[in-house]
């Protein structure tokens, strides 16, 4: 059994102009330990996906089906009460924007104790104890001094660093970092990364990465799934993704980012637009901007596909070229693979 | 005019801009934003500039450009210069700028054709509205927008569409040189690549020289031919872009470049980063001597004591180090 298996997950928002099918379909494994990488544009819904899990998503959105299972319990529609304990407690999440995400009012220290307080039964001292290890953990420098600062006097780098505190305080299983990076400069970026990868050696949890950086997931990720427009497009282990890519996206975003490769040539871009996800096509998402689209391609989606045991992806250019085989059964991906991987 | 060749298009001496901030009552302290920052550009080049935020890139971009008025330095021109309100307002007519939000860079009342005539208008550089419009629909023709779109407002268009919208408005007035300020950070992978092809064939097509704005590293070194390196309102290394990525002298420069996230597995493990102590110093209180000093593994005393001249170490490649001799043996 997987830590967290999230099966044919559909996460829907309900808007003035109609049902906006951000997540449609999801399914993966996170096994314990493992970083696993969500890349996308934006709007491609791996935030989405990271808010379904902790169901934090805003007041029109609306887990519409799926399951999300953590060591076996079911979590979709399990209640508040449940989730409760699983937020911040197992499950815990550092947002992108490290200026945004901590109470401007409050000292870090009143923070960071508020998470110890709340999840666990440690009483006030003992938290203070708990917050400045994990400040000592995370690297700020004079954890005593810094406890009783507000916000405003940290720099990027060091509120990531609180928020990272935070959510490791509770010792969760798997920690979500949406875009933990995006908005700090690369030298931070690196120390940040540099941290996260120490840490979770260090306590084993596992993490789900979500960013748009192809980089940041090359040098972090065991397994990454590529979505687009709220499904996903491919999955498998980073070394298949990045060298061996089974579908038109990933490949075109591959050749669209500047590297070593293609240094003073051209850049391959991906023509058009991202798609306006309330005028989903019947057929693949990406077939309106993809160079190789059939007429299949817009007629029909393409099942997922199993590449090899460590390699999944949906693209009928696989069934042309005679790459890959169906999945076995047809429940919609996820259990049975589950089986057969078993 | 037979001699353009060997007259850089954009000669940048000394250029220091300081912004004074109140620390006490009737007390003010300058926060040297940029300090003695000289560098050349020639035709038809592009000069990459790169540094962490609040290292004073952007400050130099609109320096050059007087948007803010320098506190000292000289801006040359095409060999003359620029000087006067005489001179201030020609010069803005070849040079012009592409800012880095275009969400908040377009007026949200006006349409497209309006935006980018808006250069027109100011300069009265169109005689008639049919020259006017025709002078639109050719710019919009040159970045790729459907001429259906004219008449549209700002808000009814994605990040890419606009950012070609506001590339579109700085080629209004023909300029020969531009400033792009982070012109692809706010856009989506996939359409980076495309606004970067479009500046890469603007150049070829219109001959602009570009002072590339970014701290992707990647992306500037995929689009300029030099780039220079920035620390703390302190030019600390210049050099051929091939050259500087794979051979950094300066310490910031190499921690900097080892600190990019490479897309390729293999490479990104294999990399080892340099990594840096610290965060950024306040540009309010810089340390003295070398900027770096405080967060350099092979700071010495002599790097509190003076500022490293910004010298030439081989053709074409300056850097500002007391020991690059030392570090890179």
């Amino acid at each position: 059994m997987s830590l967290l298996e999230v099966n044919n997950l559909q996460t829907s928002f309900f808007t003035d102009a109609g049902e906006v099918r951000a997540v449609n379909g999801v399914s993966f494994n996170l096994e314990r330990g493992k970083v696993l990488g969500i890349v996308g544009e934006s709007g491609s819904g791996k935030s989405v996906t990271a808010y379904s899990i902790m169901q934090i998503l805003a007041e029109t959105g609306k887990i519409v089906g799926g399951s999300v299972k953590l060591d076996g319990q079911e979590l979709v529609n399990a209640g508040e009460k449940v989730m409760r304990t699983v937020r911040g407690n197992k499950i815990s999440i550092i947002f992108q924007d490290p200026m945004t995400s901590l109470n401007p009012t409050y000292t870090i220290g009143h923070q960071l104790m508020e998470a110890i307080l709340l999840h666990t039964d440690r009483d006030k001292k003992q938290a203070y104890d708990r917050a400045i290890e994990m400040l000592k953990l995370v690297n700020v420098n004079s954890p005593e001094r810094r406890m009783k600062q507000y916000p405003h006097e940290f720099s990027g780098g060091m509120r990531q660093r609180v928020m990272i505190a935070m959510a490791l305080a509770c010792e969760p299983d798997i920690l979500i970092a949406d875009e933990p990076t995006t908005a700090l400069d690369v030298t931070i970026q690196a120390q940040i990364l540099e941290l996260m990868q120490s840490l979770q050696h260090e306590l084993g949890m596992a993490i789900i990465m979500i960013t748009h950086d192809l980089g940041v997931v090359a040098q972090l990720c065991d397994e990454i799934i590529v979505m687009y427009a709220g499904s996903i497009c491919e999955q498998g282990t980073a070394e298949e993704i990045f060298y061996n890519p089974c579908h038109e996206y990933t490949k075109g975003l591959l050749k669209s980012i500047p590297s070593n490769d293609n240094a003073g040539q051209k850049l391959q871009p991906i023509t058009g637009t991202p798609i306006d996800l309330l005028n989903m096509p019947k057929g693949c998402p990406f077939a309106p901007r993809c160079d190789e689209a059939m007429k299949i391609c817009i007629r029909e989606r393409c099942k997922r596909m199993e590449i090899n045991p460590d390699h999944k992806a949906s693209c009928w250019m696989n069934v042309k070229n005679g790459i890959g085989q169906q999945e076995p059964t047809e429940n919609s991906g996820g259990a049975a693979e589950d089986g057969e991987a078993k | 005019m037979a001699d353009t060749k060997n007259i850089p298009l954009v000669d940048i001496r000394h250029l220091k801009e300081y912004f004074y901030i109140n620390v006490g009552p009737f007390q003010t302290k300058p926060l040297k934003a940029v300090d003695d920052v000289s560098f050349t550009i020639k035709r038809g080049e592009t000069l990459g500039l790169v540094g962490e935020s609040g290292c004073g890139k952007t400050t130099v971009g609109r320096t050059v450009l007087q948007l803010y008025k320098p506190t000292g330095g000289e801006i040359w021109y095409d060999g003359k210069q620029v000087k006067t309100a005489k001179d201030l307002k020609e010069f803005r007519t070849k040079a012009t700028m592409v800012f880095q939000d275009p969400y908040s860079s377009l007026n949200p009342r006006m349409t497209v054709s309006d935006i980018i005539a808006e250069p027109l208008d100011v300069h009265k550089l169109c005689k008639s509205k049919e020259e006017r419009r025709d002078r639109v629909l050719e710019l919009m023709n040159y970045v790729g927008l459907n001429s259906e779109h004219a008449s549209r407002y700002a808000h009814e268009f994605s990040g890419g569409q606009r950012q070609r919208i506001g590339i579109a408005r700085s080629l209004a007035v023909n300029p020969e040189f531009i400033v792009a300020d982070e012109p692809v950070s706010a856009l989506d992978v996939s359409i980076q690549a495309q606004v970067i092809n479009m500046f890469d064939e603007l150049q070829d097509k219109l001959g602009l020289t570009y002072l590339f704005i970014a701290h992707d590293l990647l992306v500037v070194r995929h689009i300029s031919d030099r780039i220079a390196v920035m620390y703390l309102g302190k030019m600390v290394e210049l050099a051929d872009a091939q050259e500087i990525y794979n051979h950094p002298l300066h310490p910031y420069s190499k921690s900097l470049i080892s600190a990019v996230p490479v897309p390729d597995p293999k490479i990104a493990r294999a990399n080892q980063r340099i990594a840096l102590k610290g965060d950024i110093p306040s540009p309010l209180n810089a340390p003295s001597g070398c900027p770096f000093r405080t967060r350099c593994q092979y700071a010495t005393e002599a790097c509190a004591e003076s500022m490293p001249e910004f010298k030439e170490v081989s053709t074409g490649h300056f850097v500002a180090c007391h020991r690059t001799a030392e570090i890179n043996d």
